[in-house]
């Protein structure tokens, strides 16, 4: 079998194919199976230089990220927001200069504002991972989404995803949406009318606006993080009003398929999009998705930071 | 006697019998070599060192009348080569059983040739544990070692120039029938 990918950069699950995806998700299998070594290193992307270059605050994932690269072998610098002073336009360009300059092999940016890991990758030698940008993408948490559902129910093509929240300032959602159509899944997105316009339809996938009748058809419920530090309060209907008829309360969750996957990306708001004793259930799979977002990492650095220049 | 002429893969080494007659003459020595078969774990290299290794195993299996261990060890993610090649090595999951001490662990792959094949699959095996010793089985050896690693069962050795290529074909992996063949460039 010869190798199906051909990409520097991982900007967004909108650019790839089924196949890209697919053989994204196979590769992880290969990279899961070294979290069960008794050495988990693989010299792999040896001598490699990995700079982690987070505008936005971050924990998960760039530890998901610093992890899945020292698993690799490669060297990491992390650069955060406060040791830069970014905004757009010609300073991200002086940035992309200096990270040449550096030699780094792989750049992994999330930034504020969409379309600034294409813009670097447009300008750079080095791969670069988009681990979010503003409300447009964020694939690695899209792509770990996927491979935990196929992990748990054997393939994406069929099953009828719920995504539930913020999906309108959701790079998490925009990206979910993109994988998982490609791959044949059916989607409903639910929220208050102000999250969730109709002009998402426009995507293929279906739009509601009651919650109680979307739980008890779907195989899976993505959950969003209501983002307080994105909201705008003409979105919002204030968060009592949002948990009494969005939230997924344990009295709600009886509604759904005794098989049903319960997802988030996390970091959890307990209380408001999700109950803990529904978050910590028996269809729960959230500590699945962080084990997987490591392994698909992996993958991924491994793909892009792997080919020759 | 001369393999059948094969459409395009070159001059026929081995036929389909003489790959047979190979596997079972190397799973005659791996039992006179290997005292307690039960410490035995025959891992292939994808594709088709694996099923190079299932053969083995079912020819132990009836002249030794013992099971062997078999596994699967990838060398993709343990090359020396990465990022230095146009086309990275798809990788597959690596499935061994463990623990590895104590155990006698036997590479399998179809063709040795320069060895740094062997040095990752070496490479990987330590990763999973530390058995008691590792050999390694090949169908053809063609010679041009780059590293001071030898074969301890061979099914054919083939001295080739470099510009040569080997092209093994098995049923299972390939969809063709079982064949060895040289090809020159």
């Amino acid at each position: 079998m010869t190798n199906r990918w051909t990409r520097k950069d991982l900007l967004g699950l909108r650019e790839l194919t089924a196949d890209d995806i697919n053989f994204v998700l196979e590769t992880t299998d290969a990279f899961k199976e070294v979290g069960t070594r008794e050495i988990k290193k693989v010299p792999a992307l040896r001598g490699k230089t990995l700079i982690n270059f987070f505008v936005e605050p971050s924990t998960r994932t760039r530890t998901s990220f610093e992890l899945a690269a020292f698993r690799l072998s490669a060297d990491v610098i992390n650069i955060g927001a406060t040791t830069s002073s970014l905004t757009k336009g010609e300073t991200l360009k002086d940035t992309a200069r200096n990270l040449e300059a550096l030699h780094a092999d792989i750049i992994v940016l999330r930034h504020g504002s969409a379309g600034a890991p294409q813009f670097l990758a447009n300008r750079l030698k080095a791969s670069v991972i988009n681990a979010g940008d503003g409300a447009h993408e964020h694939p690695t948490q899209a792509l770990l989404d996927l491979y935990t559902m196929r992990e748990r129910r054997g393939k994406i093509a069929g099953l009828h995803v719920a995504i539930i929240g913020d999906i309108l300032f959701s790079r998490v959602a925009r990206s979910n949406i993109f994988g998982l159509l490609k791959l044949g899944a059916r989607v409903t997105l639910v929220g208050p009318s102000t999250l969730v316009p109709r002009e998402f339809e426009t995507l293929g996938v279906e739009v509601s606006h009651k919650i109680e009748d979307v739980l008890p058809t779907v195989d899976v419920v993505n959950l969003l993080r209501i983002q307080h530090e994105r909201q705008r309060r003409e979105y919002f209907p204030g968060l009592g009003e949002y948990i009494r008829l969005f939230g997924l309360t344990k009295h709600r969750a009886k509604l759904l398929k005794p098989d049903c996957l319960v997802m988030h990306p996390g970091p959890i708001n307990r209380g408001v999009e999700i109950d803990s004793e529904v978050a910590d259930g028996l269809q729960s799979v959230i500590l699945d998705q962080v084990t997987n977002g490591l392994a698909v990492r992996m993958a991924v650095l491994y793909l892009c930071g792997g080919i020759s220049a | 006697m001369k393999p059948k002429q094969n459409s395009s893969a070159g001059v026929p080494i081995l036929d389909a019998e003489a790959i047979r007659r190979a596997l079972h003459r190397i799973a005659h020595e791996i039992i006179e070599g290997n005292s307690n078969l039960k410490s035995l774990v025959l891992a292939g290299i994808p594709s088709r060192g694996v099923e190079i290794a299932r053969r083995i195993a079912a020819f132990i299996r009836e002249i030794g009348n013992a099971e062997v261990d078999s596994g699967i060890i990838d060398v993709a993610m343990h090359r020396d080569d990465v990022g230095t090649r146009k086309e990275l090595p798809v990788v597959h999951a690596s499935k061994l059983p463990v623990p590895l001490e104590d155990r006698t662990v036997i590479i399998v792959d179809d063709v040795l040739y320069t060895g740094r094949t062997v040095r990752a699959a070496i490479d990987a095996i330590n990763s999973f544990g530390r058995p008691a010793r590792i050999q390694l089985a090949v169908l053809v050896d063609r010679g041009h070692r780059e590293l001071p690693i030898r074969p301890d069962y061979v099914g054919k050795n083939l001295p080739t120039a470099t510009r040569e290529q080997i092209q093994v074909r098995l049923q299972e992996t390939d969809k063709e029938p079982d064949g060895v063949y040289l090809e020159k460039q």
